[in-house]
């Protein structure tokens, strides 16, 4: 082995540390770690020097005690002498809630307007570019307050749709009317119909008990849960499954035989009908809102904070969806769809076997972050005093409580966890459906 | 040979112009609004929809008052000139007004300072804008942050002086170390002098050198500014300084080192995952806790910081974008030609990811700047929120609303549409050399 | 080539017509892309179509199974008249198999699905006869290896081959190629080309723009030069390429062949 020689060995010298390739990387990383530490010490020790001199500790007892302060949507139980967790979590579910409805109009709505936008009529298209522009171009705050104001100042009160016997014998009409016969909107808020359930009793029972009736509730502990739900949900799964089981039928018949037998008519059918026969036994009926005195009685209240930031957050995220699924639909090229044609297939099959599962790989993703800002965005409550997590843990919990460091880490990291999620459902999407290339 | 008869065309056809029926106003309106009933059925809810939209937006538009001291005076003209039914605009309000949606409540006397900046912005941003322009002009580009401070703040003069002082000595340091020392080295020399400097140098010489040649104007304090100066100032700061850190923590996130892109990674993810109402209030609430006690920093250079470091995030992931759509070889090159890592980086890498990265970075930059309006929730008057609650306050203009939103929106579409139009514009332009 | 080297110029052709153009125009906007062209085609017929860019050859083809829309004359293909009749184009479309010069595979189907999708969904035939089809002309273009391969996985060659095959599986008439072999590599052209002769020597009717010269002189048995929208001279191979009549077919030959 003459000839194998190992390599001469250097021997250590300091500059190595910066110019051989060996060590450089370690050594800077060496450096960045211990400034960075210094760093986080130095904002640990002013941290506590701060907190000691304001006499405060660091600690989350204080969300174990009473919150004392009313919230004024509660999507399960809450009183103000619930715990100041308990608060947070209300207002969290409410921060998901107007989050998801944002999510769900925005979604119909920018797709609506992002294939519009397509469209060859110049009018349509015309109008939904100028649509995209005016409401990408204006902060999404000016539309929250917008919608806010209008709500408030331009709707009248609930004495207005009174009509007093002398109205009536005068032949007027009250100074307002309800939407559809069913709908109020007042300056207080907007009062919509309430689904009641009702067994074995008389109707005016039923709607005279607070409660939902029908099955009743469970109460878990944390929150109750409604059975009538529970069993629709029950049924409506099964009616899913039923339904998947008759495409996977049809699309058995259609390679055995090659003629894909009709089946729109039995999927409406599985859907809709066990449904409405369970909702029909519960005694499924709507309570609608009746003016009573100065208010209206029964019926469920929206507040206009909710349908505000709700409504002003879907418009402006509709804006942003609708270019992501022009962008998404123009990504596939012409080509796709002309050999489409040339194969002679027709343009619906086309959309739906060659172009959408295309798009919908280069929609998806930026789709899914545009939620993720619409989340981030309803913490804009603020604006219109919406209670949710920022209105309740950061907000009047910490004020009450001067917690101002734990409320704002907590809060930060329930923000950061939602984001995480939703991330991490996007990468496993952008995995799955990633193209196959050389 | 029977299947065809050989061919060959003596005189060559003119073209013609399409049949009659096929050009002309009446075949676009067919071709367009018109191909099919749904074509149809289309064109007539969005005749409907901008027939509906006018015939509100237009009369209330024509019956505009300017001339009024209040809403209800506004009305009252609107009633006696047009009927006791008709609406109208109170662009009054916007007359009356005007001043503090631009400069909040920064003293009158004082609004030449403000402008002055604006105008003095202008000559600044250009030569970044548009590259036909002598490149000298980037070093008043370079001096201009200065100046527009000691304008907007006042105080003495020597305050910037001394601060740039700093910077050049940071160059300095930078220079004579980089050859020798590397760029992260020496880069870290330059900043432990210019802190040392600033720290300890800047006030004693800048109050010293007032002293002798006394060079000051009014001071301004940082509660005066508001309106669409503040949005103009948090903006523009965050915008131009957000860059160059999303640059590096770019660098930092695709770099090979796990500590650093660990580290990059962690804060991108963190900024990213929080909404900017968060961070304000840690700029507003938090801040006092991380620093050591008793000092005390302007609010909105506290609300700037953390702007820049939320922008900083999202253009960083912008930017990584236009580093991953590069091409390998385009690093092999770079490294084949000798360069070092700063090197390729700053003349092959750079220029062309953030080539590509141009619609994404300007779409964050527009971002940033409707974001300068969330400001409002920490007690600065931006225009929409802060300034508006000031207007319908005034017992004069209570209940007036459509006009004070459209006039701030109006002026924020006008400058994020243009941002968007330049962005286009440019991205053509640098299209040249690219397929 | 194929080993057992059939003579194309001996094949016949029948008198049937496969595609009838006559007095058609087209316009782009104002632009007069295609004027007055009269143009037989004769089942069995292998032609091939010529000219500089911007010639309209392109758009030519694509008029015959309406990927264009003419706006005046007639087009006749295997006895439907092409109007806006979606029937009829549906019915034209499934006898013409067209190939394009950018492959147009649908990337996110393997090769399999992109052979059996049409059969399935315009033919309705059963999946098992389709995939089986679907192999038989993957063998026939030589990758039935490959099948359940994405298009993203393959070579330019292999992939034009594959278009082809998936033409092929809804058994046309009639085959219209595009620039077959403009958007490969010169070491890929050759397989693509042989897939096509060896189309030709089965007796199908072809439609071909192309500028492989070689390919026109040992398949076609006529071309077609076009220039400006209009047909300017057509012949046989021997004759077009030895004795060309009109300038333009000479200035045109020129710098083709040339160099």
């Amino acid at each position: 082995m003459a000839f194998v020689q190992d390599a001469p060995k250097d021997s250590f010298r300091l500059g190595m540390l910066i110019y051989d390739t060996r060590y450089r990387s370690i050594t800077i990383q060496v450096v960045v770690l211990i400034l960075f530490l210094l760093f986080l010490s130095w904002l640990v020790n002013n941290t506590a020097q701060n907190l000691a001199a304001k006499g405060r500790t660091f600690d989350f007892g204080f969300l174990w005690m009473r919150a004392g302060y009313d919230i004024n949507q509660r999507l399960v139980d809450y009183t103000n002498d619930s715990t100041h967790m308990r608060a947070a979590f209300i207002g969290l579910l409410n921060t998901l809630l107007a989050a998801f409805v944002g999510c769900i109009i925005a979604t119909i709505l920018g797709v609506v307007i992002g294939v519009l936008r397509l469209s060859k009529n110049w009018i349509v298209s015309r109008l939904m570019t100028v649509y995209v522009e005016i409401f990408r171009n204006v902060p999404v705050l000016l539309w929250i307050l917008l919608a806010a104001t209008i709500l408030s100042e331009t709707t009248p009160q609930p004495r207005d749709f009174r009509q007093t016997p002398e109205m009536e014998q005068a032949g007027e009409e009250p100074k307002a009317s309800m939407l559809f016969g069913i709908i109020a909107v007042t300056n207080r808020g907007t009062v919509i119909p309430e689904p009641k359930f009702c067994i074995g009793k008389p109707q005016a029972e039923c709607d005279a008990d607070p409660n939902e009736g029908g099955l009743g509730v469970i109460d878990l502990g944390i929150f109750k849960v409604s059975l009538n739900l529970l069993a629709l949900l029950v049924v409506f799964g099964g009616s899913i499954f039923v339904n998947s089981r008759i495409t996977k039928q049809a699309n058995a018949t259609q390679e055995a035989t090659g003629i894909r037998p009709v089946t729109w008519w039995k999927s409406l059918a599985v859907l809709i009908i066990p449904s409405a026969i369970l909702l029909w036994a519960l005694g499924l009926h709507f309570v609608v809102p009746e003016l009573k005195g100065f208010n209206f009685v029964g019926g469920i209240s929206v507040l206009h904070s909710f349908t505000a930031l709700t409504l002003a957050l879907a418009l402006y995220t509709a804006a942003f969806i609708a270019e992501i699924v022009r962008a998404g639909i123009m990504a596939i090229s012409r080509g796709q769809s002309e050999a489409a044609a040339a194969l002679g297939l027709r343009p619906g099959r086309t959309m739906s076997l060659v172009i959408l599962p295309q798009a919908l790989r280069v929609i998806i993703p930026p789709l899914i972050s545009q939620y993720l800002n619409l989340t981030k965005n309803t913490s804009l409550a603020i604006a219109v005093s919406y209670m949710d997590l920022r209105g309740t843990l950061g907000g009047i919990t910490l004020n009450q409580t001067g917690k101002e460091l734990e409320c704002m880490l907590l809060m930060m990291g329930i923000y950061l966890t939602i984001s995480l999620i939703i991330s991490a459902l996007m990468n496993l999407f952008n995995r799955a459906v990633k193209l196959k290339e050389r | 040979m029977t299947e065809f008869t050989p061919f060959v065309r003596k005189d060559m056809l003119e073209p013609r112009d399409p049949p009659g029926n096929q050009q002309g106003p009446i075949a676009w309106a067919r071709e367009n609004l018109f191909s099919g009933p749904m074509n149809t059925v289309l064109t007539l809810l969005g005749i409907l929809a901008v027939g509906w939209l006018a015939l509100h937006i237009i009369p209330w538009l024509m019956h505009s008052v300017w001339n009024a001291n209040s809403l209800s005076e506004c009305r009252a003209i609107i009633a006696q000139t047009w009927g006791p039914d008709a609406t109208g605009a109170c662009w009054a309000m916007v007359r009356e007004r005007w001043h503090q949606y631009v400069f909040g409540f920064y003293p009158m006397d004082l609004y030449w300072r403000p402008t002055l900046a604006f105008l003095l912005m202008l000559v600044a941003i250009a030569p970044v804008l548009y590259q036909s322009l002598p490149r000298k002009m980037m070093w008043f580009t370079a001096l201009y942050p200065f100046i527009c401070y000691w304008l907007l703040w006042g105080g003495t003069l020597w305050a910037p002086i001394v601060v740039l002082a700093g910077f050049g000595l940071f160059a300095l340091a930078f220079r004579f170390a980089a050859p020798k020392l590397g760029v992260p080295v020496s880069a870290g020399l330059g900043l432990l002098a210019a802190a040392v400097w600033w720290l300890f140098v800047q006030t004693p010489l800048s109050t010293a050198l007032n002293g002798i040649i006394p060079l000051s104007i009014r001071d301004v304090d940082s509660d005066q500014f508001g309106g669409f100066l503040l949005s103009i100032v948090i903006g523009i700061t965050a915008i131009s300084a957000s860059l160059p850190m999303g640059i590096l923590l770019a660098l930092g996130r695709k770099s090979d080192m796990l500590l650093v892109k660990s580290l990059s990674v962690m804060f991108i993810e963190f900024i990213r995952g929080v909404p900017l109402i968060t961070l304000l209030f840690t700029a507003s609430l938090l801040l006092q806790y991380f620093l050591p006690p008793g000092s005390n920093f302007d609010i909105i250079l506290r609300v700037i910081i953390l702007v820049t470091l939320f922008a900083a995030a999202y253009i960083a992931e912008v930017i990584r974008g236009g580093l991953a759509a590069l091409p390998r070889g385009q690093y092999e090159a770079a490294d084949a030609l000798g360069l070092d890592y700063w090197q390729a980086q700053r003349l092959i890498i750079m220029p062309q990811a953030l080539k590509i990265s141009i619609p994404g970075i300007v779409s964050s930059f527009i971002g940033l700047f409707k974001d300068t309006t969330l400001v409002a929730f920490v007690g600065l008057m931006d225009p929409l929120k802060g300034i508006t609650a000031v207007v319908r306050a005034d017992i004069n203009w209570k209940g007036i609303y459509w006009e004070p939103y459209i006039f701030a929106g109006t002026i924020f579409f006008l400058i994020c549409f243009g941002m968007s139009r330049y962005s286009m514009w440019l991205e053509r332009k640098l299209k040249t050399d690219h397929r | 080539m194929a080993e057992q080297a059939i003579d194309l110029s001996k094949m016949t052709i029948s008198d049937e017509v496969a595609v009838q153009i006559s007095n058609m125009n087209k316009w782009y906007g104002q632009f007069h892309v295609l004027r007055d062209v009269n143009m037989t085609v004769h089942k069995g017929e292998r032609i091939v179509i010529c000219g500089p860019s911007g010639s309209g050859k392109s758009t030519l083809i694509r008029c015959i199974n309406r990927l264009e829309e003419h706006q005046s004359g007639q087009i006749v293909v295997d006895g439907t008249e092409l109007t806006n009749d979606l029937k009829n184009i549906d019915k034209v479309r499934s006898e013409v198999g067209m190939v394009f010069q950018h492959f147009n595979l649908f990337p996110h189907l393997t090769i399999l699905e992109n052979c059996t999708l049409a059969p399935i969904w315009v033919r309705k035939i059963p999946k098992r006869e389709a995939e089986e089809t679907a192999m038989h002309f993957l063998s026939k273009v030589k990758i039935p290896d490959q099948a359940h391969k994405y298009p993203g996985q393959l070579s330019g060659g292999q992939q034009q081959r594959v278009a082809i095959a998936r033409s092929l599986c809804m058994r046309p008439r009639i085959m219209l190629f595009d620039e077959p072999t403009s958007a490969l590599d010169p070491e890929m052209i050759k397989e693509v080309l042989d897939t096509m002769i060896s189309l030709a020597e089965e007796g199908m009717t072809m439609l071909c723009v192309t500028h492989e010269m070689g390919f026109a002189q040992a398949v076609a048995n006529r071309v077609i030069f076009m220039d400006k929208g209009q047909i300017v001279e057509q012949n046989s191979p021997r004759e077009f390429f030895n004795n060309p009549q009109s300038e333009r077919t000479k200035l045109f030959l020129s710098q083709i062949l040339g160099h």
